[in-house]
């Protein structure tokens, strides 16, 4: 009895294991690379990453946030902001991998801390603190209820590409200054960028930070 | 417009969405599982397996076979990760750990894909398109043949047998989920998710310096991942990474993709029943929590309460500005209502009410709609539940599609119930008392709690999302939360079949005036309230200490 009931429950795995490899041929090689050769026939570009090329290189993706920063300082201090540009949301769950330490790479992620969360209520306020401060200019005093929400948390990703019109207006003035530009050029610029809710109604309206950073460069190279 | 009324809009989207290919497929779902005609292909399939897709199981051969295919599944999976780092196509990334390998084999097999790794950091191409993604078919189409061998339990009479697992799998695999996913993986490639097999390189930036990337078979992977209510991101931060869901439009698709199956089902369940209006029945209860549930989520997430965020004006912690609250809103509900588990927002920085309302969606059972085959098998053994509690209040021995809800029933169906729940409770418990576990938590206070009473939740409703600040990727987690998967998987499995089994054995019981009408909206409404009652009993202790807690608190 023993006997039989081993030898049933052999060749049941035995089934099992044939069912899985050939699904795995069917599902792990066949349809993957059916994909792949239709997307890379029909949209090469998308599917290889959506990168974008401005004055004769690339200069990353349409779609993966970058850091528009000074050049890192000694002592492994945050590099500052370069205010020259528009700046993206804060990115604190971006992290870089602790595994595969031989490669250097960009580990996506979030704070996942919570709205009680004492070490996120410091860091909105020093970002908004931040945010008031850099955005200042003579003349023109940002207010901290200006400040909207995405400047100053963390996006999902952390390589959110996008910020918010309210976030691309209120950086205007600071980028017009820095780049000794006319602030209503920048702010048609700002408008010019900002994309609106997908077919009226999917999404929110956002601005595009490298695309709308491209554009500035343009303009100022221009002048 | 207000976010809320996008929001509000982007629902009734979905809705008219799901409305229109709910004929269609439920129709062909239901065609591709009582069909005695066998494509070429799957003739050759079968032939490869050594099985007979014609002959009937009963049901413990029926689930034998399952827990056979499962069980070489994990092996395999397991051995697949353990051997990475000697095998080509794994970008020169290490083998994975044993404990880590464990709970992602259990993970993915049992349809959870709860992820202890960082997958853009750990795993290469061969285990995420050989490995992962194979689970991602193949554990969607065991749920359904399951629900499937279920349904068969209700509408055959004087019969132990069935149906035949390896037919239903290869089917549910070839028929359904393949095409499906082959046209959605196309439609994120053209809104921007990347399918490719280029290795790590550079891309330069603007400002000079350049980002390392890795490319991936990402859309393929992200098709099946929302279609088969899996969940497991090719990349660590899921779908709110811009390369699975790039824009607000590709996100509203993976919403229909999670929702698309588990909905269709309740129409396959009742054409395959012969009474359409059984299905609608089970669709309006499902519908009712699901639309109830995405409302509440709009409304805690634009209220934004919780001291961080009212400073900064908006609950934005954790969300893409392209999909905003509303987007990130009605993605949070779905994939915790199914037991998909993908993320295009963090919940952990959701409002308090708002992680609750997570929380609970994966405690109801996930039955609204629920996972692929999982969310129909539950919905029904939770009418099984309400047909009973009905038949108590007017003194009549319970009745559910002519069959009698007797002693044996009743019993497995209150054990099914069980389970998850002393999985949940049970382990949260443990790991609270001891002191190791709690030093994974990433917020202090009733989060911390939340964190891990999440992270049991998830695992052993088989959802697979997190409040993930947990560090998880720890021997304990990685252990327990593998056990809460497998169990939490595998024993309602058992229990289903068997009930599947004794329902096909009766005869049917013709309709009288007495008998309870299963098929108007009373019926759907004894259900909702049996659905909340006893979840809410259930649950409401751990709650009131997480997620309420802090909620009421901020």
């Amino acid at each position: 009895m023993t006997h039989t009931y081993a030898g049933t429950t052999a060749r049941l795995l035995g089934a099992g294991l044939r069912a899985l490899l050939v699904l795995t041929l069917v599902c792990g090689v066949l349809y993957p690379l059916a994909v792949t050769g239709a997307a890379q026939a029909l949209l090469p570009g998308r599917a290889d990453g959506s990168e974008i090329t401005a004055g004769g290189r690339t200069v990353g993706s349409e779609l993966i946030g970058q850091r528009y920063d000074l050049p890192a300082r000694k002592g492994g201090e945050a590099p500052a902001p370069d205010l020259r540009w528009f700046q993206p949301r804060p990115s604190a769950g971006l992290s870089t991998n602790g595994v595969n330490t031989r490669y250097d790479l960009l580990v996506s992620g979030a704070s996942n801390l919570a709205g009680d969360n004492e070490e996120l209520i410091g860091r909105v306020k020093a970002a908004q603190e931040a945010v008031v401060a850099d955005n200042s200019v003579p003349g023109h005093r940002v207010r901290p209820q200006d400040v909207p929400p995405d400047a100053v948390t963390s996006s999902g990703s952390g390589l959110d590409p996008h910020i918010s019109p309210a976030y691309a207006e209120l950086q205007v003035r600071r980028v017009a200054a820095r780049n000794h530009l006319d602030a209503e050029r920048v702010a048609e610029l700002v408008a010019h960028h900002t994309e609106g809710r997908t077919l009226g109604f999917v999404g929110e309206p956002r601005v595009n930070v490298l695309r709308l950073n491209i554009a500035l460069r343009e303009l100022a190279d221009a002048r | 417009m207000s976010p809320f009324l996008a929001g509000l809009l982007q629902l009734l989207a979905l809705v008219a969405a799901l409305g229109l290919a709910y004929r269609p497929l439920g129709d062909h779902m239901a065609r591709v599982y009582t069909s005695t005609r066998h494509l070429r292909a799957e003739r050759w399939i079968y032939r490869a397996i050594g099985a007979d897709p014609s002959a009937e199981m009963r049901w413990p051969a029926y689930l034998r076979a399952v827990l056979a295919f499962s069980f070489v599944g994990v092996l395999l999976l397991y051995a697949l990760q353990r051997a990475q780092g000697l095998l080509p196509g794994s970008l020169g990334f290490a083998s994975i750990d044993p404990d880590q390998a464990f709970n992602t084999a259990a993970s993915f097999v049992t349809n959870t894909n709860w992820q202890s790794y960082a997958g853009e950091q750990a795993m290469g191409h061969l285990v995420q398109t050989g490995g992962l993604a194979v689970q991602n078919f193949v554990s969607a189409a065991v749920g359904m043949a399951v629900a499937v061998a279920l349904v068969r339990g209700f509408a055959r009479t004087r019969t132990g047998e069935l149906g035949n697992f390896w037919t239903d799998l290869v089917r549910g695999t070839v028929r359904v989920l393949l095409p499906i996913s082959v046209a959605g993986a196309l439609a994120l490639v053209a809104c921007g998710a990347v399918q490719n097999f280029s290795g790590i390189h550079g891309v330069g930036q603007f400002l000079g310096t350049t980002q390392q990337w890795n490319g991936g078979a990402v859309a393929s992977q992200e098709a099946i991942k929302e279609l088969g209510t899996n969940g497991g991101g090719y990349f660590n931060a899921n779908s709110a990474h811009p390369f699975e869901n790039p824009t607000p439009l590709s996100n509203l698709f993976q919403i229909f993709l999670i929702l698309l199956i588990p909905t269709a089902l309740t129409r396959t369940f009742g054409r395959m029943t012969g009474s359409l209006k059984q299905g609608y029945a089970l669709l309006a209860t499902m519908a009712v929590i699901w639309t109830g549930f995405t409302a509440l989520m709009l409304w805690t997430e634009s209220a934004h309460r919780g001291a961080a965020f009212e400073i900064a004006g908006g609950a934005m912690e954790g969300k893409e500005t392209r999909f905003g609250i509303a987007g990130s809103a009605l993605f949070a509900v779905a994939t915790t209502l199914t037991s998909t588990g993908a993320v295009n927002s963090f919940h952990s920085s959701y409002t308090g009410f708002g992680g609750g309302i997570t929380m609970l969606g994966m405690q109801l059972g996930e039955i609204a709609p629920g996972g692929v085959g999982s969310g129909l098998y539950g919905m029904l053994i939770m009418a099984v539940i309400a047909v009973f509690i009905a038949g108590l209040m007017v003194g009549r021995t319970p009745e559910y599609l002519g069959k009698k809800i007797g002693i044996r029933e009743i019993k497995l169906a209150a054990c099914y119930l069980l389970v998850t729940p002393a999985l949940v409770l049970g382990l949260t418990a443990v790991a609270m008392a001891l002191p190791t576990p709690r030093e994974s938590m990433a917020n202090a206070g009733p989060h911390g709690f939340s964190e891990i009473l999440y992270a049991y939740t998830s695992a052993a409703n088989n959802n697979g999302s997190a409040f993930a600040g947990l560090a998880a990727d720890t021997p304990w987690f990685n252990t327990t939360l593998g056990i809460a998967m497998l169990l939490g998987r595998f024993l309602p499995i058992v229990l289903v079949l068997a009930l599947a089994g004794s329902l096909a054995e009766q005869r049917s019981v013709p309709a009288t005036n007495g008998t309870l009408s299963t098929h108007k909206p009373l019926f759907s409404g004894v259900l909702l309230a049996t659905i909340l009652i006893v979840t809410g009993l259930t649950y409401f202790p751990a709650l009131a200490l997480g997620p309420l807690a802090e909620g009421l608190a901020s």
